[in-house]
């Protein structure tokens, strides 16, 4: 496996959600050290090129060996001491992936196939400053390069491509989604919040992000509405002006603890004809419900519960399902793809020294010729010399490249060898013609044999 | 054959295909699909407008005279109409082209089984007032048209999201309030119109027979047409009516032009008649 001509190998060493818990993995994120990472496993001489990936949910190491096995328990161990923790506390979490492998994990990780939340996009953006700062301290080279930058447009085309990333998959991404439904345009819409909690809270915080010009936070208490409208730059209301404001405002979440409906379909239906039949939207996320289910019937109006968001969260989770399928097929084939890449990446030196060494000799005899024909010749005559010995090099030099880069990936280092030595690439003399050697019998019959 | 049926031929195969882009961009919701889609359609309308003036100079008068003409110069008014809406609500209004191009080559279709000969006009006919007041008429269906297809998608929207099944037709459709605009200025831009076109009847019969109205059965239908509609824009511009009352009430209008336009101009003897003269 490891002789001189060993090629450069691909691998992956990490940890995720769901191979280790939070407690190992915040161990081994380097989170709130000083220094980068990158740089400590770039200290080992087994590592050519590195990169280090630290989320909430994983911790990763990318990197390019030419000896896997050995550089992999130096990554381990470097991990294990910068952490001051034994390799056996975190060696049964690890997974480790290699070259096409390692190249699918990755391609999953950046299209969220591999996320906590089937098709979060979040990772990739992670992932992009991750590789900024790996490239900024140059420990990344030709294939870790090329690898990010294909696993950026790996999970560009999957989203554009699948579903993976459509469709609300928590219950206040889907009242955004739905408000978005009735009122298109949330810009200049208002909304109130009725009581507090961490779900309405964030459906508010969505719908602001969204471009909801105007929150107003009604509350049994009137100091936690200031408090929460001053977070929110809304309004603070007490639960008595509800209803005038109600005739003001499109979407309404309410997440009171009130034991029976502060809303009955009666106040509601009331509240229509001063508004100009205007629709308004009910998030209901109280348990016990805040509002009156028969207020889903009234004209223009609509409500939803936390159990109707649920479930249309679960709806759409099965369909990122789907999606994920189709994307686990974009990821083979362009896996595929860039292993050919990097195959390639290994004749072409050959490749290079081949058309270079062409060149020369063609300039060489190119220029003993011209001098022979000095003033004898014009511009024209040149310039088709010029151009004849060009395409001679080229037609000559066109089978055995193709032949180099069809075999490679069949018959490997043995075919570049070949070629080089055919060529005399490595050599610094012209070679000598040696006398034809002399066969004995049964050596002729060996070779027969083979 | 003449310029103006080879042309209206080739338009019609047009639509067809912008139909059928339209159906793959609703089913794929690929973007590729329904600009594509769009072009083809804008073609077909290029073509139709030839087949148009086409027929106009061929036949030396303005082509309003017979149900193929009528019929032809709908679809091409309904067609203008949504490139109208489309201009105004750009990606929202690419699903409401899944609604329109089928009807527009429908009527196409329907129209290209009429007879198309060009026959001498009529001394009736001869009149500055048969373009304008035909003309404005059409439009105006065109109009009537859209209204009553954003209206059938305004009620399919509302009914997912009132009933909490978000499947793909939630997901196609635009939102609730998109549609109801879509409505209201298909409205907008129809009712001055039919209202132009029943003035402009009315100076017309006046000037051939003396009589601004007669209650002739095609007058009667416009004007039910015409108080349903005005109906639905009174309420929706004072009383603030909305989504589904208007929808429904859009759609009501639909069928009182469906008679007016079909049932009255084919079967009951009138003015509109146009199976009378030319067949």
């Amino acid at each position: 496996m490891s002789n001189g001509t060993a090629k450069d190998q691909i691998v992956l060493l990490g940890l995720n959600h769901r191979t280790a818990p939070v407690e190992i993995r915040e161990k081994l994120s380097f989170a709130g050290r000083d220094f980068d990472p990158v740089s400590l496993f770039l200290e080992l001489p087994l590592v050519r090129e590195a990169f280090f990936l630290s989320t909430c949910n994983r911790v990763e190491i990318l990197f390019v060996t030419r000896e896997p096995e050995a550089a992999v328990e130096g990554v381990k161990e470097v991990w294990a001491r910068a952490n001051d923790l034994p390799v056996s506390s975190f060696e049964p979490h690890l997974y480790q992936f290699r070259n096409r492998e390692a190249v699918k994990h990755l391609f999953r990780v950046a299209s969220g196939l591999d996320s906590l939340v089937l098709g979060e996009p979040q990772i990739l953006g992670q992932l992009k400053e991750a590789y900024r700062r790996a490239a900024e301290r140059r420990a990344t080279g030709v294939i870790l390069n090329r690898l990010l930058h294909k696993t950026f447009s790996v999970a560009k085309r999957i989203r554009s491509e699948t579903g993976i990333g459509s469709h609300a998959v928590s219950v206040s991404y889907a009242a955004v989604e739905l408000a978005k439904k009735i009122f298109g345009d949330l810009r200049e819409k208002s909304a109130m919040l009725i009581g507090a909690g961490e779900m309405a809270e964030l459906a508010a915080q969505h719908l602001l992000a969204q471009g909801v010009e105007k929150l107003i936070v009604a509350n049994r208490t009137l100091s936690r509405a200031i408090e929460l409208a001053e977070r929110f730059r809304g309004e603070a209301i007490s639960l008595e002006e509800l209803e005038d404001y109600l005739l003001k405002v499109d979407i309404v979440i309410s997440s009171t603890g009130a034991p029976h409906y502060i809303l009955t379909a009666e106040q509601v239906k009331r509240l229509m004809r001063p508004r100009k039949m205007r629709p308004i939207f009910f998030i209901d996320i109280a348990v016990p419900r805040d509002i009156e289910p028969a207020v889903n019937e009234i004209e223009n109006v609509f409500l939803y519960d936390i159990d109707d968001l649920k479930a249309v969260v679960e709806e759409n989770l099965a369909y990122r399902r789907k999606e994920a399928a189709r994307a686990e097929r974009i990821i083979e084939e362009e896996a595929l793809k860039f292993e050919a890449w990097l195959e390639q990446l290994e004749v072409y030196p050959t490749i290079v020294a081949l058309r270079q060494k062409a060149e020369a000799i063609r300039r060489k005899e190119l220029e003993k010729t011209l001098s022979h024909l000095r003033g004898k010749v014009d511009e024209e005559t040149i310039e088709a010399l010029e151009t004849l010995t060009k395409s001679l090099v080229n037609k000559l030099l066109h089978d055995p490249i193709i032949y180099l880069k069809n075999r490679y990936h069949r018959d490997g280092q043995q075919v570049v060898d070949f070629t080089r030595k055919i060529f005399n690439l490595d050599g610094e003399a012209p070679l000598e013609s040696l006398p034809p050697e002399i066969h004995l019998p049964d050596e002729a019959e060996e070779k027969t044999k083979h | 054959m003449a310029m103006n049926v080879f042309f209206f031929k080739l338009a019609l195969m047009v639509y067809a295909v912008a139909t059928v882009g339209y159906f793959v961009y609703l089913y794929t919701m690929k973007e590729e699909a329904a600009r594509g889609a769009y072009y083809v359609l804008l073609v077909g309308f290029g073509l139709h407008t030839i087949s148009l003036v086409a027929r106009w100079l061929e036949a030396g008068y303005p082509p309003f005279t017979n149900l193929f003409e009528a019929t032809s110069f709908l679809a091409w008014a309904l067609v203008l109409g949504y490139l109208v809406l489309d201009r105004r609500f750009q990606r929202q209004g690419r699903v409401l082209g899944a609604f329109v191009t089928p009807i527009a080559t429908l009527l196409m279709l329907y129209s290209s089984f009429c007879p198309k000969d060009i026959l001498p006009l009529p001394p009736v006919l001869r009149s500055l007032w048969l373009p304008i007041h035909a003309a404005i008429s059409l439009l105006s269906y065109g109009f009537f048209i859209l209204a009553a297809a954003s209206g059938v998608m305004y009620l399919l929207q509302e009914r997912e999201i009132k009933k909490k099944r978000l499947g793909g037709i939630f997901k196609r459709l635009p939102s609730l309030e998109t549609l109801d605009r879509m409505n209201e200025l298909s409205l907008k831009i129809g009712f001055p119109l039919l209202t132009l076109g029943i003035i402009t009847g009315a100076v017309w019969a006046e000037e051939a027979w003396g009589t601004y109205w007669s209650w002739d059965p095609k007058e009667t239908w416009s004007l039910i047409m015409w108080l349903v509609y005005a109906a639905l824009l009174h309420e929706r511009l004072a009383v603030g009516w909305r989504g589904r009352k208007a929808a429904w009430l859009s759609i009501v209008g639909f069928l009182t032009w469906l008679i007016s336009f079909f049932v009255v101009n084919l079967f009951i003897p009138g003015a509109h008649t146009y199976v009378e003269w030319h067949g």
